[in-house]
């Protein structure tokens, strides 16, 4: 929301600063060519008391001279309001966005609503103003779990996200060394990320099991009977057991992405690291990594996103309750809403777990528009 | 060996030595890579060789075998992949159902709003274009209720009863049916930022030509711009596809409890257990039955694969 706003208030005053000025001399110009009393437009459009009739010869000369078609003055805005290309644009773009703008945008309003009622059970919602209340929310910053769940989001976002980027960069870097097979070794790296939560969370049950498992049966082989342990039992290592089938899962992404952003580096600035006679590790820490910005900042946002949908893994997993030390909100939302029916008190967290997404994803959408690369 | 070769060595060794010398310290650093993304290989297959490896064994095998050596000393079977294909081959029709329409809905949507906000340029689209591209964050628990809501007050069951009689069809497609239209609704966002992404770059002359030549824009996108981005929606489909395919949130969501009739393979899979006690083996085959179709696609096209995700 606060995006729009800023996108707004950049549109609209920066439309009419700026809009009217350039317009003035093209809207002068163009008539000195061809009409006789051309001071008097010039003058006329210089003080910008735009009388009808000057407009509206500005218009047909616009019309007449076809590149006037983004004059950003009051007579464009007319013109490309009534004009064929934002008519005509409508049918493209207006159905998919009535359908989206409802299932995201009026089912979130929908649900901070729901929120605000006390819905539970089978017993319908009311949804009369004078009963809303923030009741929910309440009882949610009120209650342990709440904020046992919370602490284990933040932990699972910003610990899942770190290690992926380092190991992903680790990974580009490694596969841009010009090697052999460059596509197989890429190709198999990304391969766990096109698997199903549900898939991958089976074969990670199956990897930690702790008798006939995989990790502890290596741990084993080689000695190291005493590191063994139920991993995903025992609470102290629950989540770093989750993190770690995540990070195995979803590195090769800030792989491919690390990746493109080291291809899109000049080749001259690595050969003039070389030329200065930087070492690799050098080279790479202040030559290379620096110019990885733009690619970290798009990879840590999209990991983000990947960490708050990690609820799919969970609860195939753990089902629906993961125990404290698991325990993520998207997983207590679906607890709480589907598993006991507390629709209200599930509408609360979800709206909890919005307001943690649009903070991670508002400033970046922001930059980028900045950049202009949305 | 970054040093200068001019410079002479302490040793005074000649420039040949010091070559050498660079070109053996090259060759071992070389092996030092190739060890790295071999382990690395290890590390990314070693879950699916353990469950590959799994799954071709009876239960007593895999109880007493170590997890990633083949069956090879006894203890070989097929049986949990019948089960396991059995058990699922319902859901498996299911998910075909589901995720092919779904897909193709949602990349021609995304297109064609691609193709009205970023080709045809007017002015204050970047709201629209900032409101589609949003959607693509927003945590799906966020709708989960209302969607549970929606659902339960739109009956599509009812609404299409005249259809249930035709022959070929079954009651339990009106759940797809919901399942299909919530994937489209949420897979527009990413199909169209894909898109948008692709016809920024397409030229801007050509597209000015077609307007010049008095081309309306309906048949610019027919004849120009769709003949245009069949590589983009080779590249949408196979990432939505995957997506859709292996998502398990909406349809516990959407579906009526344990997926009833009209389950897909995830949900499938996940209330997979094989018998009373966890058999391992008929999970892990049942996880490759699931997984095949994907697998399948991303063996077939990762190139395409990789672009959408690095898109995204």
């Amino acid at each position: 929301m606060q995006r729009l706003r800023d996108v707004l208030r950049r549109v609209t005053p920066g439309d009419s600063g700026d809009g009217g000025a350039p317009d003035v001399p093209t809207g002068g110009a163009e008539p000195t060519a061809d009409s006789g009393d051309s001071s008097e437009l010039r003058s006329d459009g210089g003080e910008r008391t735009d009388s009808p009739r000057t407009s509206s010869e500005l218009r047909s000369d616009g019309g007449a001279t076809v590149t006037g078609e983004r004059t950003d003055s009051e007579t464009g805005t007319l013109r490309s309001l009534t004009s064929s290309d934002f008519v005509q644009s409508i049918p493209f773009w207006l159905p998919p966005f009535l359908l989206m703008a409802f299932f995201v945008y009026g089912a979130i309003g929908w649900n901070l609503v729901i929120s605000l009622t006390d819905f539970s059970g089978l017993i319908l919602p009311e949804y009369a103003i004078s009963e809303f209340d923030l009741e929910m929310y309440r009882q949610a910053f009120s209650d342990p779990t709440f904020w046992t769940a919370a602490r284990n989001t933040l932990v699972l976002l910003v610990v899942f996200t770190t290690v992926c980027l380092l190991f992903g960069m680790l990974l580009a870097i490694l596969i841009d060394q010009g090697i052999r097979f460059e596509n197989t070794f890429r190709t198999i790296y990304l391969l766990p990320m096109s698997l199903s939560f549900v898939v991958t969370a089976k074969f990670w049950a199956w990897m930690y099991n702790p008798q006939i498992g995989m990790i502890n049966v290596t741990l084993r082989q080689f000695g190291l009977g005493f590191l063994t342990t139920q991993w995903i039992s025992n609470p102290s290592t629950k989540l770093a057991a989750v993190i770690f089938a995540l990070i195995w899962q979803y590195s090769g992404y800030a792989m491919v992405v690390y990746l493109a952003g080291l291809r899109a580096i000049p080749t001259a600035h690595y050969e003039a690291a070389r030329v200065d006679g930087a070492s690799t590790i050098k080279m790479y820490w202040r030559v290379i990594l620096p110019q990885l910005r733009a690619s970290t900042m798009s990879a840590a946002v999209v990991l983000m996103v990947f960490a708050l949908k990690a609820f799919d893994f969970l609860y195939v997993m753990f089902g629906n309750h993961p125990g404290p030390a698991a325990d993520i909100l998207a997983t207590m939302m679906f607890r709480e809403a589907f598993g006991s029916n507390n629709w209200a008190y599930g509408s609360a967290i979800a709206i909890v777990l919005f307001g943690m997404a649009l903070a991670v994803v508002t400033p970046y959408l922001y930059s980028e528009y900045r950049r202009g690369e949305l | 060996m970054s040093s200068p070769p001019a410079t002479p060595t302490p040793e005074n060794r000649t420039r040949r030595e010091e070559i050498a010398d660079a070109v053996r310290d090259a060759g071992r650093r070389r092996i030092a890579l190739y060890v790295v993304l071999f382990g690395l290989v290890g590390f990314y297959l070693a879950p699916l060789e353990a469950g590959l490896m799994t799954a071709f064994k009876t239960t007593d095998a895999f109880n007493r075998t170590v997890p990633f050596v083949p069956p090879i000393f006894g203890g070989f079977t097929l049986e949990p992949w019948r089960v396991a294909f059995n058990e699922m081959s319902h859901a498996l029709i299911n998910s075909m159902l589901l995720a092919v329409p779904a897909t193709i809905l949602s990349a021609g949507l995304g297109s064609i709003a691609a193709y009205g906000l970023t080709t045809i340029d007017w002015k204050y689209q970047m709201p629209i274009v900032a409101l589609f591209v949003a959607g693509i964050f927003i945590p799906y628990q966020a709708v989960l209720v209302p969607l549970s809501r929606l659902f339960a007050i739109v009956n599509t069951q009812e609404l299409l009863s005249f259809l249930w009689g035709l022959p070929l069809m079954h009651e339990h497609y009106a759940s797809i049916i919901n399942l299909i239209i919530t994937h489209v609704a949420y897979g527009i966002p990413i199909t169209f930022l894909l898109f948008r992404g692709y016809y920024q770059n397409l030229s801007v002359e050509m597209i000015e030509a077609a307007k010049l030549d008095g081309a309306s824009v309906f048949s610019i996108y027919r004849n120009i711009v769709l003949p245009l981005s069949t590589s983009m929606f080779a590249v949408t489909l196979i990432y939505q596809f995957t997506q859709i395919w292996n998502d398990l949130l909406f349809a516990l969501v959407i579906l009526p409890s344990g997926g009833g009739a009209a389950a897909p393979v995830t949900v499938a899979l996940n209330s997979l257990t094989g018998g009373i006690i966890q058999s391992f083996n008929t999970q892990m085959a049942g996880a490759f039955v699931a997984a095949l179709p994907t697998l399948l696609v991303y063996v077939l096209f990762g190139e395409q694969f990789a672009e959408g995700v690095a898109g995204s």
